[in-house]
């Protein structure tokens, strides 16, 4: 059975639930300190929380930290990371995945159920979705404004839209680049999200459109 | 050697400052003419080095400093 591990920081704190979502999709999943290694699992995914407090900018001290060379090792040899909220700041501030996380361009912290336009389902992460698909998820940030300079440049999975799929200024719930929810790099085993699938993982929650998610991810990892 | 060093971090020209423009609504709701607040960040620390600049550069560079987003400049005096 394919094994993910699910790296812990100092402030991380949605952990316990990723864990289950990943157990829920058919795979083994292990919370994992991040002074720990990385040997003996298959893929990665960095959970939302508060890595360090938010000092200084979200995700960039963890991201500075030794586990991520593991990570970027496991990016190079093409194993899935997935990067959700903190996690995907993580990423950006490890150079993983393209551009940068800001503060919203209201400078709240937002949490709410979003709709999400599924832009890109030619990824390990989304190919159990249909193109255009319209999905809900709970968003739950501070810094999720999502910029970069050229976004021609990256491949962009979920979009900010209406429940009928319309990415437009209104459904932008923090500023972010063309509605920018969710990318990818280039080989598309690397994934960043800033809504949580893991939170809408089970029918009690309100959703199950994130369990898919982690379903691809699970199937695409037992290849 | 010794030195005292401060470093300010400040959002490229042209990128929002969301905390900035929350700050000056307020000064300009006081009554004051503020226009275009922004909120660089200020780091200040002692460094035991041979290399001041080479290696304040590379703090900058690595981790205190998105370079996508922010632009930097310090100072670097001999502690006395």
């Amino acid at each position: 059975m394919v094994r993910f591990a699910v790296i812990v920081f100092p402030g991380t704190n949605c952990d316990f639930e990723t864990e289950r979502a990943i157990r829920k999709a058919g795979a083994e999943a292990e919370r994992v300190w991040y002074r720990a290694n990385l040997k003996d699992f298959d893929g990665v995914v960095l959970p939302g929380g508060f890595s360090y407090a938010d000092y200084l900018r979200a995700g960039a001290i963890a991201a500075r930290q030794e586990i991520m060379e593991e990570v970027k090792e496991f990016a190079r040899e093409g194993r899935p990371i997935l990067g959700i909220c903190n996690g995907f700041q993580v990423l950006t501030e490890a150079d993983l995945l393209p551009g940068a996380l800001r503060p919203n361009r209201i400078p709240r912290f937002l949490c709410k159920w979003v709709h999400l336009r599924v832009n890109d389902v030619e990824t390990p992460f989304t190919f159990l979705y249909e193109p255009g698909e319209v999905i809900r998820m709970p968003i739950a940030h501070a810094e999720g404004n999502y910029y970069i300079d050229d976004p021609s440049k990256v491949r962009v999975v979920f979009q900010y839209s209406d429940e009928k799929g319309n990415v437009s200024e209104e459904a932008n719930p923090n500023g972010s680049v063309l509605n920018i929810a969710a990318i990818a790099n280039e080989g598309g085993n690397v994934l960043g999200t800033m809504p949580h699938p893991e939170r809408a993982s089970d029918r009690f929650l309100g959703s199950e459109d994130g369990l898919r998610l982690f379903k691809s991810m699970v199937e695409w990892a037992r290849r | 050697m010794r030195w005292k060093v401060t470093v300010i971090v400040r959002l490229k020209e042209g990128l929002n400052d969301p905390e900035g423009r929350v700050i000056g609504n307020a000064l300009r709701n006081l009554g004051y003419a503020v226009d275009n607040l922004r909120v660089p960040k200020y780091f200040e620390f002692e460094l035991e080095s041979e290399e001041p600049e080479k290696e304040v550069e590379g703090m900058c560079k690595k981790l205190l400093a998105n370079p996508l987003i922010h632009d930097y400049e310090y100072s670097i005096e001999p502690v006395s």
